[in-house]
């Protein structure tokens, strides 16, 4: 059975810049009607069925929240409509209803009045609410002295208390420490067992594999994807590399004695994905187009993860003793284990001839591998993805 | 903006229900009435809120209409008041006026003040400036039980067989508040200036309502130059503030002085129900509006 349907949902915005805010300015736009349109959403269609985990992915301006908007109502599509069944809670932002001045206590029952829940029914479930929230010394207290932490489980347990069979989800499983968070999915993966339909707006790619049986990506406000989420999120990391490429200062150089003419990367160990496991290994070949035979040569290479934080840089030692190389030609280097954690990793390269200074050639940021973690390695998190095992002594 | 690719669209699946469709005013009311306890609860946050770090808390609602009733009695009885019992006659007029007059200034911000809730939550909007008129009635209520109480003691003669104009008179106001909140809540989100002019607008209207005067003189005015004696009535506070008048001060006339026409009271009940009904039509208008409006109040908040 259908829990959601989006038919042929656009939505365009005014760009702000040109929305009239007084009177004054009104009349002197009357007659002009020069505004800009900025199209969010592209005639997007969508069928989520009932009991269905589904993620929805997209970098940022995608139009993945506006779309969780026209879902519940707070968005008015510009054309197309939304069909749901069941009663939906959304967690736009938790404790979005709160006023900071009233209690704990006194917030649930706003809170839950805005979901349309009647006094009387969360009254019966205020227990379970304080309980799940693990407020119940503080839920008296005016929730301005609660924490930023303190303020987002009780925003949650509201939510999820009140029985919803729609759940959409944006970004805040991200929220809170990571006990609570841990609760929180543990609460999603019971709503999943009792067959609710829940939507998660997300970037995390580890959070729809974690949760999801289905993923869309949006770009630029049209569906460019609906399957599997391990496909989603290789589809969502090109969509992502393709901004990159646009935006991110990427360079290759060099002076006309020495250039980096391409870098090619395989996967021995990947059987034809075009993604690692952590741990596996990556070969690169590197060639190189110069006037003389490098005498004394030295290749270094810089590894950066998605954040930005160098994993690796330096020199790469060769396997045997070199000497010379040929003025035109390639390089292979294997890096035999890259015990990364999930996500885009790119790569600078640079190579030098030490007894020639003049002669450099370098290529930044332009290569770059994704790492996506599966099987056992699923739920670690961190820096890096260690080959740990445990067994009985 | 009509994308390609837009299809005809089938009818509805049963069981399930259109997202932020334009409704029909039924099933506009009958959301209001679903939601009828987030009203209550806006109400009381609002009112908690107002007094949470006050020692008196709801003491202050009912300390203005006696702290009003003793400064008017003290400066009318120096200045030499129009007539006698002037203080009771301005109190009876201004309660009603104030329950207006906080209602619309509070409505018209209320959908622009409570934006955080409006691009996050779901809910009708029109619950704003509703439990906003909500909250004003509630302090409208405990400052008539107040001024009541203080007329009662002080031996005031209210007139009892013409008070049942009281509850009718509020009824009107009432819908009228809601009515002219609502609309003027969703002309603020568009224009922010809204909210200034109305503050100007309320001086205007007071003083076009008979409070600190009295109609007859208005009327006799008007008389005098042969214009239409009813052109008061046009005011729709008009038949509101002179029914509270007849009713609270007691009498149509001070002394020799007539101080309201001197009619039956069916003249004060033709007059509410005219701006009853007046008032219905314009909230189904204001309902109308907000239906059309609220789908875009996320994007331009």
């Amino acid at each position: 059975m259908e829990a959601i349907r989006v038919e042929g949902v656009s939505k365009s915005f005014r760009l702000h810049s040109d929305m009239p805010q007084s009177v004054k300015e009104r009349l002197l736009r009357l007659g002009r009607s020069s505004t800009r349109m900025f199209n969010a959403l592209n005639v997007l269609d969508l069928s989520i069925g009932t009991g269905e985990t589904v993620g929805v992915m997209g970098h940022n301006g995608s139009g993945k929240s506006t779309l969780l908007k026209c879902m519940t109502g707070i968005l008015t599509p510009t054309t197309g409509r939304v069909l749901v069944r069941g009663r939906m809670a959304s967690l736009l932002e938790l404790g979005a209803g709160f006023h900071p001045e009233l209690t704990g206590r006194e917030n649930v029952y706003i809170n839950a009045a805005f979901l349309g829940i009647r006094r009387r029914e969360i009254a019966r479930r205020l227990d379970d609410i304080v309980d799940f929230s693990e407020l119940s010394q503080f839920i008296d207290e005016p929730v301005k002295h609660y924490s930023s932490g303190m303020y987002v489980r009780l925003g949650f347990a509201v939510a999820v208390n009140l029985d919803p069979e729609l759940l959409l989800v944006d970004e805040v499983l991200a929220v809170g420490d990571e006990l609570f968070q841990r609760k929180c999915l543990d609460r999603v993966r019971e709503f999943q067992q009792e067959g609710r339909t829940i939507v998660v707006v997300t970037h995390s790619a580890d959070l729809v594999r974690q949760m999801c049986q289905r993923a869309v990506v949006l770009d630029h406000g049209s569906l460019v994807a609906d399957t599997r989420p391990s496909d989603a999120i290789r589809i969502f990391r090109e969509h992502l590399h393709g901004e990159l490429h646009e935006s991110r200062v990427s360079s290759s150089g060099g002076d006309a004695a020495l250039r980096i003419s391409g870098v090619t990367l395989d996967m021995p160990g990947s059987g034809g994905r075009r993604m690692l496991r952590p741990g596996e290994p990556l070969e690169i070949t590197l060639s190189y187009v110069g006037e003389a035979d490098l005498r004394r040569p030295t290749l270094t290479i810089d590894i950066t993860a998605p954040n930005g934080q160098v994993v690796h840089a330096g020199e790469v030692t060769p396997a045997a003793e070199l000497g010379s190389i040929s003025a035109v030609g390639s390089l292979r280097v294997t890096i035999n284990s890259l015990p990364l954690q999930d996500g885009t990793y790119s790569m600078s390269f640079s190579l030098a001839d030490r007894d020639n200074p003049d002669v450099i050639a370098w290529r930044d940021g332009r290569d770059q591998f994704d790492i996506v973690a599966g099987g056992p390695q699923r739920r670690s998190r961190g820096l890096v993805a260690l080959d740990v095992e445990y067994s009985a002594v | 903006m009509s994308p390609a690719g837009t299809k005809p669209l089938a009818a509805i699946p049963d069981g399930m229900r259109l997202i932020a469709a334009r409704r029909s005013l039924p099933a506009q009311f009958r959301d209001v009435w679903l939601y009828r306890e987030l009203v209550g609860g806006l109400v009381t946050r609002e009112l908690k809120v107002r007094y949470k770090n006050s020692a008196l808390g709801f003491l202050w609602s009912m300390a203005q209409p006696v702290f009003l009733l003793v400064v008017y009695t003290a400066v009318f009885s120096i200045l030499g008041a129009g007539f006698e019992n002037f203080a009771v006659w301005v109190m009876s007029g201004l309660i009603v006026w104030t329950l207006l007059a906080t209602s619309l200034t509070t409505s018209a911000q209320s959908v622009t003040s409570n934006s955080y809730l409006v691009s996050k939550v779901t809910f009708p909007r029109i619950i704003l400036p509703l439990s906003t008129s909500g909250s004003a009635l509630v302090h409208f209520a405990l400052q008539l039980a107040t001024l009541g109480v203080i007329l009662l003691v002080a031996g005031h003669d209210v007139a009892w067989s013409e008070l049942w104009l009281l509850p009718l008179a509020i009824v009107v106001v009432v819908v009228l508040c809601a009515a002219l909140g609502s609309l003027l809540s969703v002309v603020n989100v568009y224009a922010r200036d809204t909210q200034h002019l109305l503050d100007l607008l309320m001086v205007a209207w007071f003083w076009a309502t008979p409070i600190i005067y009295q109609y007859e003189r208005t009327t006799a005015w008007l008389a005098e130059r042969s214009l239409p004696t009813w052109l008061p009535l046009l005011n729709p506070m008009t038949p509101v503030v002179t029914a509270f008048q007849r009713a609270v001060y007691g009498t149509n006339a001070a002394g020799d002085r007539l101080l309201l026409p001197d009619v039956g009271t069916w003249w004060y009940a033709r007059n509410l129900g005219i701006v009853g009904i007046a008032s219905m039509l314009l909230l189904a208008i204001a309902f109308r509006l907000f239906d059309r409006a609220e789908g875009n109040f996320a994007e331009v908040l």
